[in-house]
Formats: structure tokens, C-alpha cells, sequence
């Protein structure tokens, strides 16, 4: 990966300028040119390292969302996967090792809709959904340390 | 930040209204566009002013609507392949110590505090750790359980061994634009596959 690319996963997970050129504004901290800055968010965003040059919004605040998992039998879980992904409000899904081994979180623009979800999902798939709303957040999104080349 | 700081940031603010809010909202959520102005961009593009994109993002960035605004990174695509959901039962007069203990540990990712559904489940504390491979999820668990003297209370480690779907929060009914991705995470050379489930079908009220 080039230097820059680096740099800017180093220093802009967080922090981006909200202003008139904001690209610019990073060039020159970093000692680049703007177009350097769009070339090196093109890449990163075409090559697949980065999901979006954008906000992350906070759960809580933004709409409802609830953390939900089904136990699945191994052999249907890549369809019952399939039936919870064809949900728009589905965002994270995943296969974790434990009883409950589906695991996915649900956003809707309110909590009226998110449980509508909820249950249409159980509909679609003929399980049970465990869901974890958040009682508390005690972690402030930074972003996250990369450990390059190790 | 309190209300009243909160309405003192919004004078002399071009934000604007409930409708216009929710269409930038939209129009941000998978990303800002990679021009040189691109605020303008959404301006134009929304038919708004170029100040009330600012303001407003500003205003959401002050008052955490966003938690944070900058490059949003795929863990998986840089090599960090194994992450682990570590869930662990705290009694609830301790939970909020144990909580900010984990949140200052650099290898956690998220710390949550969510509720028991006994009797399914016993754990009230989700945290993230993610790393390369498995043995260094593990390694970064063990020193910090020594570290935090964490020891005394039960925990499970929920490896993923497969991701259906990951993309950002859609609060504003967008698309999801990697609705499809499906990717075998099994990569430590161990068996992730889990015993099959005992539990075929679990009835668990939410609420």
C-alpha cells in the first residue's frame, strides 16, 4: 500500500474537515496536493480497503437498532442467512461460533418499525430472534489502530 | 454536551428542516462524493444551499448524531481476519466499572452494555476485539483479562467464521450497497465450524 494511503487511514478515520475543500484542507497538512488526496481515496475506496469516506453514525441517536441472534442448524444457516440479509434494515451479519450462532444487527427510523422487522424476520426464517437492544455504550468510536506490515 | 449548548450552536446556523435533514442524511450514508468540493456537490445535488450541508453535518458531528466522520475502514481487507465477540456476565453493580475498564483497552472495538435473557443467555457485556488471526484475538484476551484482573467472571468468545453482510447503518431507508458480500473467514487453519446447535428452534420474547 502506498505511504499515503497509510497516512490517511493513520489520521482520518475521525476528524475529516467539514468545510468548503476539505480535501484540500488535508493536503496541505499532510504536505500533498488535492488531487493526491482524491486519487488516494479513489484507491483505497475502488481497491475494497475502505467501506465509505464518510460518517458513521451513532445507533442511538440516528434511529433504533438492536443487536438480534438465532440458533440455526449448520446445514440451513447459508439460507436463513440469505432470508435475513434480503432485509434492508440488516447491516452487520455474521456466523459466530456459539449456540446462537447467527448473529446481525437490525436499524429502522424508529422502534415501531424496528420490532415490525423483527418480527417479519422470524416470519421469513421460522426461528426465534434473541434481541440485545443497547443498554449502554461505554466506548467512543475513534476509529481503529492499524498494526501495519506484522 | 447539555440541551442549552446545543440550542446556543444552532443560532445564527443555516441547518435545515426535518424533511431536507433526512435526504442528507440519505445522501451521506454510504459516503461523501470524492470531489473537490463534494458538500457542494450534495448541495447541488439536493438543490439546498452549500452552508446548511456544512452546518448541519457540523452541527450532527456536535451533537454525536455522528460519531465520527472520516475514512471508514473494512478490518478484513488490511489483514485483520478473525474478530471475536467477547460477552461477559457482570453483576450489575459492577458493569459499569468492568464496561469503562474495557473501553480504555486499545484492542477493544466496541463495549456494550445489553440485557440478560436468562435463561439463553447469561451475558450482559459485549465487547470486540479484533486481530490477523485467531491466536492474536486470544493473546490480546489473555493479557487483558491479566492486566484488568478480569478473571473472576464468566466470559464466552464468539469467533465469526463467517461474514453475510457489512455495511454502514441505514437509518433513512437507503440501499445497502454490499448486500451480497459473503466471505469465508475461516483462515487460522483451525476448525471454526461449532458443534451443531442443541437448541433447533429458540423462542426468546424481545423487548
Amino acid at each position: 500500500m502506498e505511504v499515503l494511503d497509510q497516512r490517511l487511514i493513520d489520521e482520518y478515520q475521525k476528524g475529516l474537515p467539514v468545510s468548503s475543500r476539505p480535501y484540500l484542507d488535508m493536503a496541505k497538512r499532510l504536505n500533498v496536493t488535492e488531487d493526491d488526496i482524491l486519487e488516494s481515496l479513489d484507491r483505497l475506496t475502488k481497491s475494497g480497503v475502505l467501506s465509505r469516506v464518510g460518517p458513521v453514525f451513532n445507533h442511538k441517536k440516528a434511529g433504533a437498532s438492536i443487536l438480534a441472534a438465532m440458533a440455526v442448524p449448520d446445514e440451513k444457516m447459508k439460507d436463513i442467512a440469505g432470508r435475513v440479509n434480503a432485509f434492508d434494515g440488516v447491516n452487520h451479519n455474521y456466523a459466530r461460533e456459539h449456540e446462537f450462532n447467527l448473529w446481525f444487527v437490525v436499524t429502522a427510523p424508529d422502534q415501531a418499525q424496528l420490532e415490525n422487522t423483527i418480527t417479519a424476520i422470524e416470519d421469513a426464517c421460522g426461528y426465534g430472534v434473541m434481541s440485545l437492544p443497547m443498554v449502554k455504550s461505554y466506548y467512543l468510536d475513534l476509529g481503529f489502530k492499524i498494526q501495519w506490515n506484522q | 454536551m447539555n440541551d442549552n449548548q446545543l440550542i446556543a450552536n444552532t443560532l445564527g446556523r443555516a441547518l435545515l428542516d426535518e424533511r431536507n435533514q433526512l435526504r442528507l442524511r440519505q445522501a451521506i450514508q454510504d459516503g461523501l462524493p470524492l470531489t473537490r468540493q463534494p458538500y457542494k456537490t450534495l448541495a447541488i445535488a439536493l438543490g439546498i444551499k452549500e452552508q446548511q450541508v456544512l452546518d448541519t453535518i457540523q452541527y450532527w458531528t456536535e451533537s454525536d448524531l455522528i460519531k465520527r466522520l472520516g475514512l471508514v475502514v473494512k478490518h478484513h481487507s488490511l489483514g485483520y481476519r478473525a474478530n471475536a465477540m467477547v460477552v461477559w456476565d457482570v453483576p450489575a453493580d459492577d458493569v459499569d466499572r468492568v464496561g469503562e475498564l474495557l473501553s480504555q483497552c486499545d484492542v477493544v472495538t466496541l463495549c456494550y452494555q445489553r440485557p440478560r435473557r436468562l435463561p439463553h443467555w447469561r451475558y450482559n457485556l459485549f465487547s470486540m476485539i479484533h486481530g490477523k488471526d485467531r491466536s492474536m484475538v486470544l493473546e490480546q484476551l489473555a493479557d487483558l483479562i491479566a492486566e484488568n484482573q478480569l478473571d473472576g467472571f464468566q466470559r464466552d468468545v464468539l469467533f465469526s467464521y463467517r461474514l453475510f453482510k457489512q455495511c454502514g447503518g441505514h437509518y433513512a431507508n437507503g440501499e445497502c450497497s454490499s448486500r451480497n458480500s459473503e466471505r469465508e473467514q475461516a483462515e487460522s487453519g483451525q476448525s471454526m465450524k461449532h458443534a451443531q446447535p442443541s437448541i433447533k428452534e429458540t423462542q426468546v420474547a424481545y423487548g
